[in-house]
């Protein structure tokens, strides 16, 4: 299978994650453009589960059995063996979501591998016989394209970038097995909490009702929840929001919070600071409601309501709720 | 407890720009630290505080020579020094060689930690830091949210997509910093003033010993990046936005009508 691309999947809990599923799409659309074969990865202490479903996605996915990934850190018990594994089937390149533990085996194997990364990619086109990988930069200000000098390479892909798609028919999971020379220093997990919670994660989410400081206190936070509820969407966040406390760090959009992408953000109380808005510039559709004509949220929005968020959201959960009955 | 930060100076939010060549214009703007390097910084500086045996915080930068200045503020902070490694040679590094060059400096210095940002806001992909802990053997935390060392081992709580985990490894260990450790402190006149004395020591490449990247059959510096950037256009942009102004409930039928037509309800 040399020169074939490479596809990774990570799990979200004990569920394929989201985000491999569309990068297996993005994979498979670029396979065939290049006339190159695509094949699915999964790494884990016991990864057929998860390597079968990935098998959805594509036609053939390797199950590689990490048993030290039961009690140490993913990306340090897998990177060795998954370096072990291309340096054994030669593909030419690797795909990876760029979650958090997509972007610490990218690290990893990048220099494991010798092999460069382009990271944050949004599509990838085949052009002159490699991959160009288009990049929104600045907070989507800027797309650049990027290729690789040499003949390799890892690209992480942004969640939300495509929208998965099933095969017709299901793929089938070979279980693979590799001895590799070096292991990386072993980091002990102590305990896995899993934060019960039924919204979709937020980099991952198709509507977003994103709270700002003009939301006030938590009180406000219960109507930005039933709006959010209102729409089937995901909740998110300002800094201030969050540095108030009024919501967890993993729902903030921005420059050190999350990247999003969702058909509709909806933004209440946000000023639109630049780095809020690096964070939620690329979004389909994006509304914006201050009681301040000049925000500067404005700049990106595609509407934008003037007035107190409080009576106005009040009045759209109405509307909303008269127009499904 | 001997903490080495791994701060890049980026352009500061909103005044990045492309050069020509499609490289970041590091000259034409005011730089800081980048953000998740001051978490970075301040977890750092408050692991110090907190050592019954003391200690200090190092800094330490690949950038371009005048990166001096943007140091300075984080001994500002309260760092007790700055490595900056700087080589017109290195203008253009990848992310590959840029590890291979951190690791390089780092070798040189003797640490209990190494604590980097988890990514960077000038387009780094959140790569580096794993990659500089897998060339160094440093067992690897990333994404901490909590940091706590104790008898020679540290303990991070790592924040996962569903939740966090607990991590522990011997140090000394390479951590990656979130917001969510806290936020960096404001600098004082009188640490402003003491900053000016600080020592930056200036290393070159020839400086370093590159033996372990060749070994690897990888050369550093701007020519032999791994990756390139082709091209750039501006993003289209979305035109004036329509402006609903009115009572709550017109607004509201307004907005409704907005959101059918684009059929996202
Ligand atoms: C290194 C660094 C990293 C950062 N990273 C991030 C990040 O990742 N994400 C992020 O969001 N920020 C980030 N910030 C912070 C950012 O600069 C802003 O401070 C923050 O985004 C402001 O949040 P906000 O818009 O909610 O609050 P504000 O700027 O205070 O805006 C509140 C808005 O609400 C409006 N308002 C108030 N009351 C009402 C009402 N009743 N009805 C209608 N409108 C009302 C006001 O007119 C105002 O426009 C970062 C800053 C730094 C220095
Ligand atoms: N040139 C650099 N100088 C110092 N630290 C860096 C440099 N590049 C990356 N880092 C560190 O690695 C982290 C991740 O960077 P990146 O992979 O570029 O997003 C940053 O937050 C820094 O802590």
């Amino acid at each position: 299978m040399a020169g074939a691309i490479w596809v990774l999947g990570e799990s979200k809990g004990s569920d394929l994650a989201r985000v491999s599923a569309e990068v297996a799409t993005l994979g498979s659309a670029l396979g065939a453009a290049a006339g190159l074969d695509v094949v699915g990865v999964v790494a884990g202490a016991s990864p057929d589960g998860l390597a079968a479903e990935f098998a959805r996605y594509l036609p053939l996915v390797h199950s590689l059995a990490v048993p030290e990934a039961a009690e140490t850190a993913f990306a340090s018990a897998v990177g060795p063996s998954l370096a072990a594994l291309v340096e054994r089937e030669q593909p030419a390149y690797l795909l990876v979501g760029a979650t958090s533990d997509g972007r610490d085996i990218a690290g990893i194997l990048s220099v494991l591998l010798g092999w460069g990364v382009i990271a944050n990619a949004s599509a990838i086109l085949w052009q002159d016989g490699r991959p160009e990988v288009e990049v929104s930069i600045l907070g989507g200000k800027l797309l650049t394209t990027s290729v690789f000098t040499g003949q390799h390479g890892i690209i992480t892909v942004r969640p939300t970038s495509v929208t998965a798609e099933p095969l017709a028919s299901r793929g089938s999971v070979v279980p693979v097995t590799v001895s590799p020379e070096i292991a990386l220093p072993a980091v002990t997990v102590v305990s896995r909490v899993a934060e019960e919670s039924e919204a979709v994660p937020i980099d991952e989410a198709r509507v977003i009702v994103c709270a700002g400081r003009g939301v006030g206190g938590p009180e406000g936070m219960h109507l930005v929840q039933a709006l959010a509820n209102e729409l089937g969407g995901t909740v998110g966040a300002s800094r201030a929001a969050v540095d108030s406390g009024w919501i967890p760090y993993s729902q903030q959009i921005g420059q050190t919070g999350k990247t999003v992408k969702p058909r509709l953000y909806v933004g209440l109380g946000v000023s639109g600071a630049m780095q809020h808005m690096v964070g939620m510039r690329t979004s389909e559709t994006i509304v914006a409601v201050n009681r301040d004509a000049e925000a500067p949220i404005a700049e990106v929005a595609d509407l934008v309501v003037i007035g107190d968020l409080f009576a106005f959201v009040q009045a759209l959960i109405s509307a909303l709720q008269a127009r499904s009955t | 407890m001997r903490i080495v930060v791994l701060a890049k100076p980026v352009p500061d939010a909103g005044q990045e720009r492309l050069r020509n060549d499609f490289r970041m214009d590091r000259e034409a703007t005011t730089e800081v630290i980048n953000g998740n390097d001051e978490y970075a910084l301040e977890a750092a500086l408050k692991l110090v505080e907190a050592s019954p045996d003391g200690g200090e915080v190092v800094l330490l930068a690949m950038a371009p020579d005048h990166a001096q200045e943007t140091l300075r503020k984080g001994l500002a902070l309260g760092a007790a020094s700055a490595v900056l490694v700087t080589d017109p040679a290195l203008e253009g590094s990848c992310a590959l060689t840029t590890a291979h060059v951190l690791a390089a400096a780092l070798r040189e210095l003797s640490f209990d930690l190494v604590i980097a940002g988890v990514d960077t806001s000038d387009g780094g992909g959140g790569v580096v830091a794993a990659g500089v802990a897998a060339l160094l053997g440093l067992p690897y935390l990333s994404y901490a949210a909590r940091i706590e060392p104790s008898d020679g081992r540290v303990r991070v709580r790592r924040i996962t997509p569903n939740g966090y985990e607990v991590l522990e490894a011997p140090m000394p260990a390479l951590i990656s910093a979130t917001q969510a450790l806290g936020a960096p402190r404001y600098p004082t006149l009188k640490g402003i003033m003491g900053a000016r004395r600080k020592e930056i020591v200036i290393r070159t490449l020839a400086d370093l010993d590159l033996a372990g990247a060749r070994a690897r059959g990888v050369e550093v510096g701007g020519a032999a990046a791994t990756a390139r950037v082709t091209g750039s256009r501006p993003r289209a942009p979305r035109g004036t936005p329509k402006v609903v102004q009115g009572s709550p409930a017109e607004a509201a039928q307004e907005v409704v009508t907005f959101l059918a037509e684009r059929r996202l309800i």
